[in-house]
């Protein structure tokens, strides 16, 4: 869990985490009000991330290996987009939705693979 | 996806107990919704135009110009078009590539000069805050902090920037010139770094040094904006409107029968669908009616790169009840509005105003982001918290 300290001191925010059957969150709130809950498995993977605040989480840290993939299916989504909006990425390997306005972001982060058994997407927020 | 009341409060944690004294607000919702014809021409009275913008691909923006000067200065000035009219952003930001003229930059105590980091729905801006008289019809906001996207003087954005989004720093990415952000905030609260020569590092920026809200830094008609554009039946190449500054400050701005809504202090109120209730805002920088997702709503996504689109078969009419944020005027309305196929909708390309387009926003608890289809045939007013109008004090919005 080293990578969620690193959050948490990068944030200057506290720490609450909490148990579930099949993951832990840990959720963050930072000094400037933004929300951040790291969902992590029991094998000590984050398989989710939801947010809401004034700005976003770190995306290279929950995207990891795919966070190159998610700059890639940004730029595509713009080109066909025709101005701003939420985002929404699905690829074969995670997803990430991005909504709200400035001041005001909600979001959520995922890697459907890694979901422990039995949860749900719902459980994500 | 049903709302979780402890989120709500959690997003609404801000909540600050305003002096609203709403004189107005019992006029029905269809009264308002028609644009009474162009205003009066007047020194607070500013031409916007939904045209494409200077990508000539934007569908659903409402473009305008402004003019930057050198603080202090009536000839280093320069005039720019293509600034997209965003009313759910604060503050003015310009891409560099735009820029030609040379502001002086924000400097902290020890001489490093100031950047920024904004985050976005959809990607950040990144850049340079400098000092600019902006000059907007006749009215000026003498020296206020502006970002310029991009800025060559310091090229390198911080990995912490680009690890909340994808930088939009050219016109292809922005697809503006700028944003002109007229939203309910004084001030953009936004990361902020200093830079010295060996790299940027966040520090922290006073209120009124960060980049502001030019309409709340004008001389006079500083309590707000009107957006003004006409309905909108079938989809145009262009229409043009009005950014009209100021609430109950001149002849031509006054409230009228608009139903006012109380909001928080970002601007966002709540939007029943059914019998649940969900975070909303309008948005005239978002470019459709992004609502909940397509298992609530029924309504179908639309196949391959075009998701971000609902895609109904025939055209649908949504029926949801817009509701002020819960401790400010108890106002509440319903509202109606319409959702095309946006694959038919974008994929006939050439129209840059279509009043039918939207799509999901699945974030968790569900929200509406009512982009500026929902502005068409409407006169949309945005108070700024704070500021005092015939109506109330801000924030509020309404139309």
């Amino acid at each position: 869990m080293t990578s969620v300290r690193d959050d948490q001191t990068k944030m200057q925010g506290t720490l609450r985490t909490t148990n579930h059957d099949s993951y832990d969150i840990h959720e963050i709130q930072a000094s400037n009000g933004v929300v951040v809950r790291e969902y992590v498995s029991q094998s000590g993977k984050v398989f989710g991330v939801g947010w809401q605040g004034r700005s976003q989480p770190d995306l290279r840290q929950v995207l990891g290996s795919y966070f190159d993939l998610y700059v890639q299916a940004v730029q595509a989504q713009r080109a066909q987009r025709h101005g701003h909006g939420p985002l929404l990425i699905e690829q074969s390997g995670f997803v990430v939705q991005m909504g709200g306005h400035m001041g005001s972001l909600v979001g959520r982060a995922y890697i459907p693979q890694n979901f422990p058994a039995g949860v749900r997407l719902e459980e994500i927020r | 996806m049903k709302a979780n009341p402890s989120r709500i409060i959690l997003l609404h944690g801000l909540i600050v107990a305003s002096a609203l004294i709403f004189g107005c607000g019992s006029a029905s919702n269809n009264s308002s919704q028609m644009n009474q014809g162009t205003p009066s021409p007047g020194s607070n009275v500013q031409a916007i135009s939904v045209n494409g913008g200077p990508a000539h691909n934007f569908v659903d923006g409402a473009f305008t110009t402004v003019t930057v000067c050198v603080p202090g200065s009536a000839t280093n000035c320069q005039t720019i078009s293509g600034i997209l009219v965003d009313t759910g952003s604060f503050g003015l930001r310009i891409l560099s590539s735009a820029l030609s003229i040379s502001l002086p930059a924000q400097n902290n105590s020890g001489g490093n000069p100031i950047a920024e980091c904004a985050a976005f729905a959809d990607g950040v801006t990144w850049g340079a805050v400098e000092m600019a008289d902006v000059k907007i019809s006749g009215e000026t906001a003498s020296s206020i902090p502006i970002q310029v996207i991009g800025s060559p003087s310091l090229p390198n954005i911080p990995s912490s920037c680009t690890a909340q989004g994808v930088p939009m720093d050219d016109l292809s990415s922005l697809a503006a010139n700028g944003l002109l952000g007229v939203g309910a905030s004084i001030a953009d609260q936004e990361i902020y770094y200093a830079c010295p020569a060996g790299g940027c590092a966040e520090t922290t920026e006073s209120v009124a040094e960060q980049v502001q809200n030019p309409v709340a830094s004008f001389a006079k008609d500083n309590n707000g904006v009107i957006v003004e554009l006409p309905a909108v039946t079938s989809a145009q190449t262009s229409i043009n409107g009005s950014l009209i500054f100021g609430i109950g400050t001149q002849s031509n701005n006054g409230l009228g029968g608009v139903k006012v809504f109380g909001t928080n202090q970002n601007g966002d109120f709540r939007t029943t669908y059914m019998t649940t209730q969900y975070v909303s805002f309008l948005d005239s920088g978002s470019n459709g009616i992004y609502f909940l997702d397509a298992a609530t709503t029924g309504l179908p996504r639309c196949s391959g790169t075009a998701s971000f689109l609902y895609c109904p078969t025939s055209t649908q009419t949504i029926m949801v009840t817009n509701n002020a944020e819960p401790g400010t005027n108890g106002a509440s309305a319903p509202v109606s509005f319409m959702i095309g196929n946006g694959l038919t909708l974008i994929g006939s390309g050439g129209n840059a105003a279509i009043n039918d387009l939207g799509g999901p926003a699945p974030m968790p608890g569900g929200i509406f982001d009512f982009g500026l289809p929902f502005f068409f045939g409407r006169n949309v007013y945005t108070a700024i918290v704070g500021r005092s109008t015939p109506a109330g004090t801000g924030p509020y919005l309404a139309y």
